[in-house]
């Protein structure tokens, strides 16, 4: 039993320590376990390669406790030696940084005084060391390896610790990886999983309905829709990680603190801000451009993760209200001029996204209700990128995927992901920058308290929600669908109205139930049997073509 | 002489291609960095990290230096995207652009001119309004569309992706059988939306020969018409034909974009769709050269066969 995944994202490496795209992160969950792992039903931290952890008591020394009887794909048994292995590769080498370094930056060392145990030095205390996402890759193999950036990983079948072994990749069409029949949580239900490439989502849907993939997702609703009472297909529409949001330009500088890009001064003024989240109607969008997919957006955090999320109190909220957003232009010192605007603003979004396209007709009439005609400018994915990158807009759509623990998204918008002197190493698209934000960051990251950590993370949102350097405008739905006369049943994160796909882990596959009865298709058959009908048919056309030729062609004579 | 002029020519071109290859995809707005870390907890160092891999760091005239001289050397470089050669990566997605767009412009070529000589040959009949008429609408209907329509008229009789199954057996002819099964959608759409092109060509310039008095001679010989056709006509009025043909041969490798997009063909024009998206300027510079120097090739051919065709037309 195979099960065949469509994906719509090229595959850049399958060395996990260069891999950087979603696809290949995804792929890689699937071959290498983590050191911990998120559970599938509530997300809490779990087991990985090791069941047992400890901080001492300054916070400064983690102890990991890597069980017996983990064995790799080709029979070795798993040990501390390869965590401590992969780990010191990542902190010599600067190559084997380039996908996750960002995990290892405050180590200092890293051991395996045995082959149970692994002890992790840190510089300073660090709450997500339960959330490090490195692929663990086995020392008897990787310690040959001499030149990490030319090391493609392919010597197939891939030695790995997941549930699925790489046994082939061709670029660009499709990988196949088999079941992993060692593997230590129990073998998958099914023989072979295969990812298969499209580079339209419209034919990735067709295949569905045709059966010949038997999972799909990042769908648009429209697509979504359109497979409503398909016979054999089941939709899943779960809570995403993905936000999308407005980014209000808020006088982007550098780390260093010079002027950056070309925004307009006037959204330096946070009452300007303001006005301009309040003259959203955030409910309109959600109704009418993601077609109800959605909810309404508030904090950094999406509503999927649960104690993380935040919502704006009764104190806090600000509704949608027009007349107040222009009460507020007037009493900042923004008066209507005399045809009717205060001042124009550039929009900038991507060409060819749905949501771009749809959103920025709503938010031109609702910022023009309140005096601020916009200028939309729908542009290329890589102009997009570079105009947030320069900071060379006013307003522009963006969006981020979020994890479970909110330290990414969090960090994100604190003053050092800044870009440097020079325009470059910076992440934010925001250009956020705040006293008070900065701090709360650096608080929870050395929380170890949970309660009290949930409480600094939600106060930080209510700050950028105060401050709003953008809007979030909607938790995306992530919107799944897949052959259920194929299979039965797949294991969503969490197990209520999660996903199946783009997980924070391997559930989705890993739990896949092929269905009772599976029906092989006949199609190719009956495709070549039209193919020859057609073949036949202008070749007697063809023939008789030339036969009555030949007659005219007598009488004539 | 003028044989070498048109060599040296056909050089001077491809070098110009490979200077402006480069400096034409720097000007692609968007920093492939960024692009390719979006979305992962990343640091300023990382980013770094990348940009040096990648030699992005060092100055605009060292990486032309750098990519000119190892392109005289036959290295093109590696692709940012798929972390390989881009020699590799394009040698590996030929293979299927030339099965693709070399099965259908072969059809699109012979139906196509066929069918020219036909509707000529009948002007204003049903006939040739029937094919005139559906050849020009096939023409302007978008490729992309008319794909997407083939895929969901024919429901499940095609594969509607890709070259090859994933669990077909491996031996030849199964997966000969199934490489053609996956080929007839592309091809079709292919060649309905190009063979108007040769029709029409053919169509007009066999027209203008049609009143020519060598006909008249001809049937005057009592020759069948069928023969005054093949004979006389259509060797006179082919050449125009041939020129479009050896044009689009040079385009053979620069695939069918659209068509590859839409049927996710492994082929060159989906690499080109998916190296613009990084920017991938290694792989983009690498298709470029390579395209543009197929078409250089080609031409320089069409003129050299020109000779061949029709002593009017010297090349000494």
């Amino acid at each position: 039993m195979i099960l065949k995944v469509a994906i719509v994202q090229q595959i850049d490496s399958m060395n996990p320590f260069l891999a950087v795209f979603q696809s290949s992160t995804e792929v890689g969950r699937l071959m290498y376990d983590y050191l911990t792992a998120y559970a599938a039903d509530d997300q809490r931290v779990t087991e990985g390669l090791a069941n047992r952890w400890e901080p001492s008591a300054d916070k400064l020394t983690w102890t990991f406790t890597v069980p017996e009887g983990k064995t790799w794909s080709d029979g070795q048994p798993i040990t501390a030696h390869d965590v401590a292995f992969t780990y010191n590769l990542m902190l010599t080498n600067e190559v084997a940084r380039t996908a996750n370094g960002s995990f290892v930056t405050n180590f200092s060392s890293v051991t395996a005084p045995d082959d149970r145990t692994v002890v992790i030095k840190t510089k300073a205390p660090q709450v997500t060391m339960l959330a490090l996402d490195i692929p663990i890759v086995p020392e008897h193999v990787w310690e040959k390896v001499t030149n990490i950036k030319d090391y493609a990983n392919d010597q197939m079948p891939v030695v790995g610790s997941g549930p699925f072994v790489l046994t082939e990749h061709v670029a660009g069409q499709f990988i196949k990886l088999k079941a992993n029949k060692n593997y230590w949580r129990g073998a998958p239900k099914y023989d072979e999983l295969h990812f298969v490439y499209f580079q339209n989502s419209d034919a990735a849907v067709q295949a569905l309905t045709k059966g010949e993939v038997d999972l799909v997702n990042r769908m648009a609703p429209a697509q979504f829709d359109s497979l409503k009472d398909k016979a054999g297909v089941t939709r899943n529409k779960a809570q995403g990680r993905r936000f999308v949001e407005l980014l209000i330009n808020p006088g982007a500088r550098t780390r260093t603190g010079e002027p950056i890009g070309d925004g307009n001064p006037a959204l330096g003024d946070v009452r300007v801000r303001r006005a301009i989240a309040q003259a959203i109607d955030l409910d309109a969008l959600v109704q009418r451009v993601n077609l109800g997919y959605a909810e309404k957006g508030a904090g950094l955090v999406p509503p999927v993760f649960g104690k993380w999320h935040w919502e704006p109190g009764e104190k806090e909220l600000r509704t949608f209200d027009p007349a107040a957003a222009n009460a507020a232009l007037d009493a900042a010192g923004y008066p209507r001029k005399a045809d009717g605007t205060r001042f124009s603003l550039r929009l900038t979004g991507r060409a060819g996204r749905a949501y771009d396209e749809q959103a920025s007709e709503y938010l031109k009439r609702q910022l023009g209700d309140i005096g601020i005609p916009l200028d939309v400018r729908l542009v290329s994915d890589n102009q997009l990128n570079e105009a947030t990158t320069v900071a060379t807009y006013d307003l522009a759509f963006s969006g981020w995927a979020t994890n479970v623990d909110p330290d990414f998204i969090l960090g994100l918008h604190t003053c050092a992901q800044r870009p440097g002197a020079d325009g470059k190493g910076g992440t934010t698209d925001a250009y956020f920058c705040d006293q008070a934000y900065d701090e709360l960051y650096a608080r929870q990251l050395s929380e170890f308290d949970e309660g009290k950590r949930v409480e600094l993370v939600k106060q930080m949102q209510a700050r950028f929600y105060d401050q709003v350097p953008a809007v979030v405008l909607a938790y995306e739905n992530a919107l799944e669908a897949y052959r259920s006369d194929h299979f039965a049943r797949f294991t969503t994160q969490p197990a209520q109205g999660g996903v199946i796909m783009a997980q924070n882990g391997m559930w989705g596959y890993y739990g896949a139930e092929p269905a009772a009865r599976a029906s092989a298709s006949g199609t190719t058959w009956v495709g070549f049997a039209v193919a020859g009908g057609v073949i036949v048919f202008i070749v007697v056309a063809i023939m008789r073509q030339t036969r009555r030729r030949r007659a005219t062609a007598g009488e004539r004579e | 002489m003028r044989l070498a002029s048109r060599l040296g020519g056909a050089a001077l071109s491809l070098v110009m291609v490979a200077v402006l290859g480069f400096f034409l995809f720097r000007v692609v707005p968007g920093d492939p960095v960024v692009s390719m870390t979006r979305g992962r907890p990343t640091t300023a160092a990382m980013q770094a990290e990348l940009r040096a891999q990648f030699g992005l760091d060092r100055p605009l005239h060292e990486q032309f230096w750098g990519y000119f001289t190892s392109l005289l050397r036959g290295d093109l470089g590696t692709s940012f995207t798929f972390r390989r050669p881009v020699s590799d990566v394009i040698l590996e997605r030929l293979g299927p652009t030339l099965l693709l767009v070399g099965t259908s412009t072969v059809i699109a070529v012979g139906l196509g001119l066929w069918l020219g000589v036909l509707a000529a040959w009948r002007r204003d009949s049903a006939f040739d309004r029937t094919t005139t008429g559906v050849s020009l609408t096939l023409w302007a209907v978008p490729t992309f569309w008319l794909g997407m329509l083939l895929m969901m008229v024919t429901g499940d009789l095609f594969p509607s992706r890709g070259m090859r199954d994933t669990d077909t057996a491996p031996d030849f002819l199964s997966q000969a059988l199934d490489v053609g099964h996956h080929l007839v959608l592309p091809s079709l759409t292919l060649v309905a939306v190009v063979c108007a092109e040769y029709l029409l060509v053919m169509r007009s310039s066999l027209l203008e020969e049609m009143h020519a008095p060598y006909l008249t001679t001809a049937r005057a010989k009592g020759l069948r018409d069928d023969l005054v056709r093949r004979r006389h006509a259509v060797p006179n009025a082919v050449l125009p034909a041939i020129t479009l043909v050896f044009l689009r041969f040079g385009l053979v490798v620069a695939g069918a974009i659209t068509t590859e997009t839409v049927f996710s063909w492994p082929g060159l024009g989906l690499l080109f769709y998916d190296a613009l998206t990084g920017p991938d300027y290694f792989l983009l510079q690498g298709l470029l050269v390579v395209t543009a120097g197929a078409v250089v090739v080609m031409n320089l051919l069409a003129e050299l066969l020109y000779g061949v065709l029709d002593p009017r037309v010297k090349v000494v």
